[in-house]
């Protein structure tokens, strides 16, 4: 009875954003025939899966109702974050460029263009302005929306898009900065952050993508983000999601490699009331290495699920994933790691670790590797573990002088570090070590 | 310094220390002996605080203070200093940053400013020529693929670093072999001054050769049944404990 109700409420929503698509036909009049038809494509997909319920088996652990139910109004532009809020998440030296969107729009008196050969970074409606062709293929095509509701969503409504497109044999050396800023009002709001990297063959760049969340009232902000790695192409990747306990965030993060690529990306989420991951890597070519790490932190009543999936579509790929969580109150977290190896991918060697650290009795984890193997000579291992923080080595701390606190602090730290370490920009390496610092679930013990 | 007062406890419900009484001043080095499971390694935990074990009678004075009261931090900061007969590896955690971490929280306690970098480098690679060394082990996770043998020298090298008053050394010798065991012991020396007290828990003798103690106690079913200058450690070695366990119970 009641899950009619649910599923009745649900349907409402989907009219809510029918509703509005219809309403902004106006705007799409100046996009070009392919993306409206993207988008059209993609609210009839939104408008047939409906938004997920814990019966679907993607959504087992995860209750998107909140979200469903809530009737989100359009992110209003021109809304101000609060006074130097955004400071920590922009540099000022040693970035090749710095890109600030607030509430889906481009900022440009924040941002900072790139100068360096090689590297264009701008708007979608920029390139789309200047009679960039080559998106067809990749925008909306990466991030295949088919079984993902919010993907579908996102695709439908984003206003615009960052793009960033690293030429053939460019190296760029210092990082590209991608900041979304979602800036609440009197109402509930949904943006629909929206970044595409094109990484040309031989290429190396770095691309640095923050979320941050400003306002009272639970906002969503339903992000999507699209890499096409070229053949030999490096693509380091940090994703940084930062919003308040209160807010929710959807994060579609896909990448599809060619041959010989090596695309590293690590996510870190350290906040907000339901944060759902889904994180995919496409390897279409042979020899590529793709890695997918990921570091997530709740506290209080909140969610994270990272759903990864990388599909071994050719021989002789690697993939490396960790994901570790940190959970404290009576957060829960939820990893699900898919690995599909298909019949042509012989000498895959995919690699699998998640662990997770409950700092309460009440926090919880479900996790589930998800191997799919249809090549006969492939390594694929998978490991889980969810523990507490170990009584042993935090009496070794504190028989040393070491408080409590300082000695949770650290094991904890020391547990992240294995992820933290690995961050290759070192101002970025060091801010996240405060930010952890300061969001560490609070101790159980009085 | 340290007074123990008919000590009563033990761990997961099960009575240990039957009653221990000991004395422990300045300057002086002590050893206490006994066989397996006669309570040497819990008299050294329970005085360290950990938090396993349950104390259910008597009392610990430290320099007329009551030790059972405090915090292990407090103990550690008050100067008492316990080198693990096991000691924990922590992964993820690097030596030299905890050990700061340590240093820094005592002197803190103390009310002494704390060392920066430079002046904590100087500090260690000091101690760590004293033990013969390498500083790559400070760049390493605290006690994390260390052999037996290192995690034992990492504990004296902690200690020489943090100078307690009081070191109790929890069965350090075990595991040792005899360069490493020699090492070991010049460290303790050098740690012998008027103001500090040491205690030498250890089930064989061999250590006793190196740190020359002042007092012998033998530990028997959780009460000191026996106690005597270096001698009796000699005796012991000649005789084993069943001369001493028979003795008790007659």
């Amino acid at each position: 009875m009641s899950s009619v109700v649910e599923q009745g409420k649900a349907a409402g929503r989907v009219e809510h954003y029918l509703a509005r698509f219809d309403e902004e036909r106006a705007r799409r009049a100046t996009e070009p025939a392919w993306l409206v038809a993207r988008r059209a494509e993609a609210i009839a997909r939104f408008a047939a899966l409906g938004f997920p319920t814990t019966k679907d088996e993607e959504y087992r652990f995860t209750n998107v109702a909140p979200i469903a139910g809530t009737p989100f109004v359009p992110a209003t532009p021109g809304l101000q974050p609060p006074a130097g809020a955004l400071a920590e998440h922009l540099y000022d030296t040693g970035t090749a460029a710095q890109v600030v969107f607030v509430n889906g729009r481009y900022v440009p008196e924040l941002s900072s263009s790139a100068t360096t050969k090689g590297l264009q970074v701008g708007t979608l409606t920029e390139a789309l302005a200047a009679g960039a062709d080559d998106l067809e293929a990749v925008l909306g095509r990466i991030a295949a929306f088919d079984e993902f509701p919010f993907t579908a969503l996102n695709t439908a409504f984003f206003e615009d898009a960052v793009v960033v497109r690293v030429a053939p044999h460019a190296v760029i050396e210092a990082p590209i900065n991608v900041v979304f800023v979602s800036v609440g009002g009197d109402r509930p709001a949904i943006s629909f952050p929206r970044l595409l990297v094109v990484a040309g063959e031989h290429s190396q760049s770095t691309v640095i993508e923050s979320h941050l969340g400003f306002g009272d009232l639970a906002d969503f902000s339903c992000a999507v983000t699209e890499f096409e790695c070229g053949p030999s192409a490096i693509l380091d990747h940090y994703r940084v999601q930062l919003e308040r306990p209160h807010d929710y965030h959807y994060c579609r993060q896909q990448v599809r490699a060619g041959r010989a690529a090596t695309f590293i990306s690590h996510a870190f989420s350290l906040g907000g009331a339901i944060v759902r991951n889904d994180v995919g890597g496409e390897l279409a070519g042979e020899g590529i290495d793709c890695t997918l790490n990921g570091l997530y932190l709740a506290d209080g009543d909140t969610l994270v699920d990272n759903h990864t999936a990388i599909d071994h579509a050719q021989p002789h790929c690697a993939s490396h994933e960790v994901y570790k969580g940190i959970l404290g109150g009576r957060a829960r977290g939820v990893f699900n790691g898919k690995i599909v190896v298909r019949q042509d991918a012989q000498k895959t060697d995919a690699k699998q670790t998640n662990k997770a650290l409950l700092l309460s009795d009440t926090a919880q984890m479900n996790t589930k590797p998800q191997l799919e193997i249809f090549a006969d000579d492939v390594k694929c291992t998978h490991g889980a573990t969810v523990g507490q923080l170990d009584a042993d080595a935090l009496f070794y701390l504190r028989a040393r002088g070491v408080s409590r606190a300082d000695a949770r602090a650290l094991l904890i730290r020391g547990f992240a570090g294995d992820i933290v370490n690995r961050v290759r920009f070192a101002p970025l390496r060091e801010r996240l070590d405060g930010w952890l610092l300061a969001q560490i679930p609070r101790d159980d013990v009085k | 310094m340290l007074e123990i007062k008919e000590l009563r406890g033990g761990a997961e419900g099960r009575e240990i220390l039957k009653g221990v009484t000991l004395t422990v001043n300045k300057g002086e080095v002590h050893a206490i002996m006994g066989p397996n499971g006669s309570g040497k390694s819990t008299l050294a935990r329970v005085l360290a605080g950990h938090p396993a074990y349950e104390v259910t009678g008597g009392q610990v004075l430290l320099d007329g203070r009551d030790l059972l009261e405090m915090e292990p931090e407090e103990r550690a900061c008050e100067g008492v200093f316990m080198a693990f007969q096991y000691p924990v590896e922590i992964p993820g955690v690097n030596n030299s940053y905890f050990l700061k971490a340590a240093l820094n929280a005592q002197r803190k306690y103390r009310g002494e400013p704390e060392l920066d970098a430079m002046e904590f480098l100087e500090l260690v690679n000091d101690r760590l020529r004293v033990l013969h060394m390498e500083d790559d082990l400070l760049r390493r996770p605290v006690n994390e693929g260390f052999s037996g043998g290192e995690k034992k020298r990492n504990e004296i090298f902690q200690m020489l670093v943090l100078q307690p008053r009081l070191a109790i050394l929890d069965e350090t010798d075990s595991g040792l072999d005899i360069d490493a065991l020699r090492t070991v012991a010049e460290g303790v020396n050098a740690m012998r001054s008027p103001d500090r007290a040491i205690i030498v828990v250890t089930h064989y003798q061999r250590l006793l050769n190196y740190i020359v103690p002042d007092y012998v106690h033998v530990l028997s079913d959780g009460r000191i049944v026996r106690s005597g200058s270096k001698d009796l450690a000699l005796e012991l070695e000649q005789k084993g404990y069943g001369w001493i366990e028979a003795g008790a119970t007659a």
